[in-house]
């Protein structure tokens, strides 16, 4: 097999079908990109997962004075410091417990102060209007539950609160987009596969004296087959290639130039270069085979070998 | 060579079978006229032949080869000992004559030194040499056709089929092919021609064999088209 021949009439197919060409380049680069960029999502939203859940408590507040009046639970008055003795011992009984950090009123003001110092509200909160808490870390985040039921009706707590949950509204949202996006990239691969199958088709056809002649002669059905399914191929190949760019200049415009979301959103720990060129060699991957694949299959149909 | 035996071949959704119970033998080395009216199953002998179609019943074997047991990949390398010429050229009009001819080669994946030997060769055999650069176009339908026979020899081929090929020629025109066709079966090749061509098969005296509504109606060696009715 002359690699020169091939090469010429695969040349000479992709032109002939030029529009047809560019179709199947743009929707396998837009469904790949969305692939790409819905795998980097998901490391994203695990990255930072692992990283919030990692910082994140599970907060027994435990009823101050002031409570007395306002919050119902604490109709009894202050937590006593015998309840307190209890709840840190009934706390390190629980197996999901890790650890447990019981945060003083003074040590609450302090944190408030060194989050909110600026804030003109700051200034008028004083030390007894804080509360004394419990900081508990569990081994699973996802066993909130059991702390929350086991402490939330106890006297002298005023309230358990899952710093989770505020985070997870975030994850929500980032998941929702991620589904979106696996969703918009199914629809891409789909019109993909069928532009792919069409082209093919329409190749075959314009090509049906050419394979008619390498039939007669003795061609083999690979031999025959092959030029379109380089076709089919290179147009996939330049698609990924696309899609890499894609990618990478998408993660520079959102996190480094552009909207430069790392400088404005520096706690959130985003994804870097090496996330995204890992990805790469898969999407070139997929981009060479997936229309290969869907050639092949239109061909068993168009192309009678 | 080539043996029907009790062929018969029934189209999908036809009832009438266009070939029905067809038994004959083709030697080594034989010229064969195929004649017959349109529809007597000319086409679908020569179809069964290249296993473009298989059997309903009966046994064809081309080659030693039984067809019906052939399996699909093989089919290419059984056909590559076989050459194909068309009433219609079948040329590729964007490829010059000797392109045309080396393409027979080329997708077969000989080797290219012995393309560029092969074709020239060939081209001068059926009389194109000089016009190896020249586009299919640019030929008179007699040369277009010396092409078409000069890339179904170029392997040379065991038997070479030839399917009405003076079909579009005019008479003078079609000596010249028919010349061309004895030359090439003067070498070994068996060559089998259908024709309507009355003339040339009253010339050659070869044996003719004729279908008739799908039956094998005729095979007289040395024949002639056909009875005077």
């Amino acid at each position: 097999m002359r690699a020169q021949f091939v090469l010429s009439e695969i040349g000479v197919g992709l032109r002939r079908n030029l529009t047809m060409t560019f179709a199947v380049v743009v929707s396998v680069a837009l469904s790949l990109a969305l692939f790409g960029g819905a795998l980097l999502m998901r490391e994203q939203v695990s990255s930072m997962k692992t990283y919030w859940y990692d910082k994140v408590n599970v907060s027994i507040f435990l009823c101050n004075k002031n409570d007395a009046k306002d919050v119902p639970k604490c109709a009894k008055g202050a937590v006593t410091a015998e309840q307190k003795k209890e709840i840190e011992a009934d706390l390190k009984k629980m197996d999901a417990v890790e650890t447990v950090q019981f945060e003083t009123v003074d040590e609450a003001y302090k944190h408030y102060q060194e989050q909110f110092g600026d804030s003109p509200m700051a200034g008028n909160i004083t030390p007894d209007q804080m509360q004394e808490s419990f900081r508990v870390k569990l081994d699973d985040p996802q066993k909130y539950k059991v702390v929350a039921t086991a402490f939330a009706g106890r006297d002298g707590v005023q309230s358990v609160q899952d710093q989770r949950s505020i985070l997870d509204n975030l994850f929500g949202l980032m998941n929702g987009m991620n589904v979106a996006a696996i969703f918009l990239m199914g629809l891409m691969l789909v019109i993909a596969l069928m532009l792919i199958v069409n082209t093919v088709r329409v190749s075959a056809f314009s090509r049906r004296r050419e394979t008619g002649i390498m039939r007669l002669v003795g061609a083999s059905g690979f031999y025959i087959q092959m030029p379109f399914i380089m076709e089919a191929a290179f147009a996939g190949l330049i698609g990924g290639l696309l899609a890499c760019v894609i990618l990478i200049a998408a993660r520079y415009f959102l996190i480094d130039g552009g909207l430069a979301l790392q400088e404005k959103l520096n706690l959130i720990d985003f994804i870097g270069w090496e996330a995204v060129l890992t990805k790469l060699p898969l999407v070139l991957a997929i981009g060479l085979l997936m229309p290969a694949v869907a050639a092949l299959f239109a061909l068993r149909k168009y192309l009678k070998v | 060579m080539i043996r029907f035996d009790n062929v018969s071949k029934t189209y999908p959704k036809q009832s009438r079978p266009a070939l029905r119970d067809v038994s004959l033998d083709i030697e080594k080395g034989e010229f064969v006229f195929l004649v017959g009216s349109s529809g007597s199953g000319k086409s679908t002998f020569m179809r069964l032949i290249l296993r473009e179609e298989r059997a309903s019943q009966g046994m064809v074997h081309v080659l030693g080869k039984d067809l019906a047991r052939l399996s699909n990949w093989k089919v290419p390398q059984m056909r590559r000992q076989l050459g194909t010429v068309f009433q219609d050229f079948r040329l590729l009009p964007n490829k010059t004559v000797a392109e045309n001819v080396a393409f027979a080669q080329e997708v077969i994946g000989k080797p290219r030194g012995e393309i560029r030997k092969a074709v020239p060769q060939v081209l001068d055999l059926v009389g194109l040499g000089g016009k190896e650069d020249r586009m299919p176009g640019e030929l008179s339908g007699g040369e277009q056709q010396r092409v078409a026979i000069a890339r179904a020899f170029v392997n040379r081929p065991m038997l070479l089929i030839a399917d009405e090929p003076t079909g579009n020629l005019d008479p003078q025109t079609s000596v010249g092919i028919m010349k061309l066709l004895d030359r090439i079966n003067r070498t070994g090749t068996t060559v089998i021609m259908a024709t309507h061509d009355q003339n040339i098969v009253d010339q050659m005296r070869k044996r003719v064999i004729e279908l008739e509504q799908g039956r094998l109606v005729r095979d007289q060696a040395r024949g002639v088209y056909g009875y005077q009715h």
